[in-house]
């Protein structure tokens, strides 16, 4: 495709760098990988509470960045708290487009009255946000994390699924797409064999911003008490715990904070740099 | 020679129709929601009555009485119509943790909520819009790509961190502003409110700044923009050019995202302990206060379905390219 924006050569330029913030994102969301499989190691020290030392500050000898009131060591809980942290989002986004590739294909292919009933059902859904749903079933059905992820994973479907039919709708009137039918192959072979090779970009990009959602809104509902229990490794819950410290070990607080914020950056970056990559391979 | 002047426009009758289709589509979602908020009641673990006792001791009277009062012995339809006309006048029964009408709870905490939820989109107007205009101006200099790097951190980030990260830098480190509460009289209450509407105006300037950057963008690349430079009409009047098409989607899209406040005051109400609907939620979810939570959830969903009409309906009257397409077919 010719490119007539005055902007062009330079955005493309850009392109083919890799900024450095991309890089940062990189080995950051790698060291989360690397806590995530130290988990085993860790969890059993992450959780061990010594009531008899109590409270250090960080910088205190065996424990850098210190302990809680229940002298859980903050560095080991915050390690271990990464698994929760990633692992059910990503989960949350798999789950949640699953169920977007499904409905919105067969919604967007077959049209008539199941893509009607497809579309209200979605309109309903997104007629409340994600976060006030989620805090009311998880707060009156109660929760646990893999209920919580389960949750999530039904409240984020609706905007998958609707975007998943739009990338379809796009697709279904090209030739090839008539070629396929013509040859009378049957409807899921085309849809899947297809027509969804050419939406994935869309929906990988869409993954990971999905990602990044989850994890904020999974870490919010925990930081409000429902998701995980009590003591758990987890960043909002050890916000929420370290509340109280606050004063005498503010690391309890600011070290998961500052890290949702930059892993939640580092995989919307990801995400938009994959989707730029992407789109600029499939123009050419 | 006579020229016949149209009674009035041709489009008044489609758009009539739609607003018609559009409300009773509205009403038809608000009437599912409703039913499903009523079912709260039923579908909540533990024993009805119990949960609607609360805290009182479970007499044979204090249960004959619940039973009597919530007439639980009647069919369910003749019991959700009943709770429906009710709610629609705004009773929504007694509140088991405030022992206190749930009208009279929530209207004692809208203030706080309403005054933060105002300052803090009136901030995120007035700094996320110009700051928006000015990088889709000069795209990719440093101003873009600072209030880039800047938007990203607020559209990743939860107003959560956020308001930790502010409260902790701002009022325990640096003692300026209080640490939680909501203060008593007008200029302590603002004073109150500074730093939770930083927080919460944080993701929504974000999500306002992107939209008016891409906007302008789009404009600055059409057509009359080139024919208007090709004319050779200054800068700062093609920029205004630009500016004027691109305050309808600005405007009216503003109003879309304040439907992103009500998850955020959630979470900023309760960093900084602040006494709104934010907490209330919270605590009435936690508490199993069913009457609450389903007076919250109705309200929250009829406010959001008013705002998305309001703004598809400006949308269409404030833009005459989207009325031609919608209804000209």
């Amino acid at each position: 495709m010719t490119n007539l924006s005055l902007l062009g050569g330079r955005a493309a330029a850009a392109g083919r760098r890799i900024p450095g913030s991309l890089v940062v994102s990189f080995v950051l969301i790698a060291l989360c990988l690397v806590a995530i499989a130290l988990t085993p190691f860790v969890s059993a020290g992450a959780t061990a509470q010594n009531i008899l030392d109590g409270l250090l500050p960080p910088g205190s000898p065996g424990h850098i960045l210190g302990t809680d009131e229940l002298g859980r060591d903050i560095l080991l809980l915050t390690i271990a708290g990464t698994g929760s942290a990633l692992v059910g989002p990503a989960c949350i986004a798999l789950g949640s487009m699953l169920i977007g590739i499904l409905f919105g294909s067969l919604g967007a292919y077959h049209r008539g009255p199941l893509d009607f009933v497809i579309g209200r059902a979605t309109d309903l859904l997104l007629a409340l946000p994600v976060m006030l749903l989620a805090i009311v079933v998880a707060g009156i059905f109660g929760s646990g994390y893999w209920i919580t992820v389960l949750l999530l994973v039904f409240l984020f479907s609706p905007s998958d699924v609707r975007i998943v039919r739009a990338g379809v709708l796009e697709q279904a009137p090209r030739p090839y797409v008539e070629a396929a039918q013509m040859l009378s192959l049957s409807r899921w072979r085309i849809m899947f064999r297809h027509i969804l090779p050419n939406v994935l970009p869309l929906i990988i990009t869409n993954l990971l911003l999905n990602i990044a959602i989850a994890l904020v809104t999974l870490s919010s509902l925990s930081f409000l008490g429902l998701g995980v229990a009590p003591g758990a490794a987890d960043w909002g819950r050890q916000i929420s715990d370290g509340r109280s410290i606050m004063l005498d070990n503010p690391a309890a607080v600011i070290v998961p904070a500052i890290l949702i914020i930059a892993v939640a950056c580092s995989i919307n970056l990801i995400g938009d740099w994959l989707g730029k990559v992407i789109s600029q391979r499939s123009d050419r | 020679m006579t020229v016949t002047i149209p009674a009035r426009p041709p489009w008044i009758a489609p758009l009539v129709r739609m607003i018609l289709l559009r409300v009773a589509g509205m009403v038809a979602i608000l009437l599912i929601i409703s039913m499903l908020v009523f079912g709260l009641l039923y579908l909540a673990p533990g024993d009805l009555v119990k949960n609607l006792i609360g805290n009182r001791p479970a007499s044979p009277e204090v249960i004959a009485a619940i039973r009597a009062q919530y007439h639980l012995d009647d069919p369910l339809s003749l019991q959700y119509w009943r709770w429906l006309t009710r709610a629609l006048i705004g009773d929504f029964g007694q509140s088991i943790r405030m022992q206190a009408p749930v009208i009279d709870v929530i209207a004692s905490r809208t203030g706080v909520t309403l005054a933060l939820c105002a300052l803090a989109f009136a901030l995120a107007v007035v700094v996320a819009v110009p700051l928006g205009v000015l990088s889709a101006v000069r795209p990719d200099g440093w101003l873009d790509r600072s209030v880039t790097a800047v938007s990203l951190v607020g559209l990743s980030a939860p107003s959560f961190a956020i308001g930790l990260l502010l409260l902790y830098a701002f009022a325990y480190y640096l003692p300026i502003f209080p640490v939680y509460g909501g203060g008593v009289g007008p200029i302590d209450t603002l004073y109150h409110l500074v730093l939770p509407s930083i927080a919460l105006a944080l993701g929504l300037g974000a999500i306002l700044m992107r939209l008016t950057r891409t906007t302008v963008l789009r404009e600055l690349d059409a057509d009359y923009i080139l024919f208007a430079r090709a004319r050779g009409m200054r800068e700062s009047r093609v920029n205004r050019l630009a500016l004027r098409n691109a305050a309808i989607p600005i405007t009216t899209s503003a109003g879309l995202v304040l439907t992103y406040l009500i998850g955020g005051t959630i979470l900023v109400e309760t960093i900084f302990a602040l006494p709104g609907l934010g907490t209330l939620l919270d605590s009435s979810v936690l508490y199993k206060d069913i009457g609450v939570v389903q007076a919250l959830t109705l309200m929250v969903a009829l406010l959001i379905a008013v705002i998305t009409l309001v703004v598809d309906l400006s949308y269409l009257l404030l833009d005459p390219r989207v009325r031609a397409k919608e209804l000209g077919r």
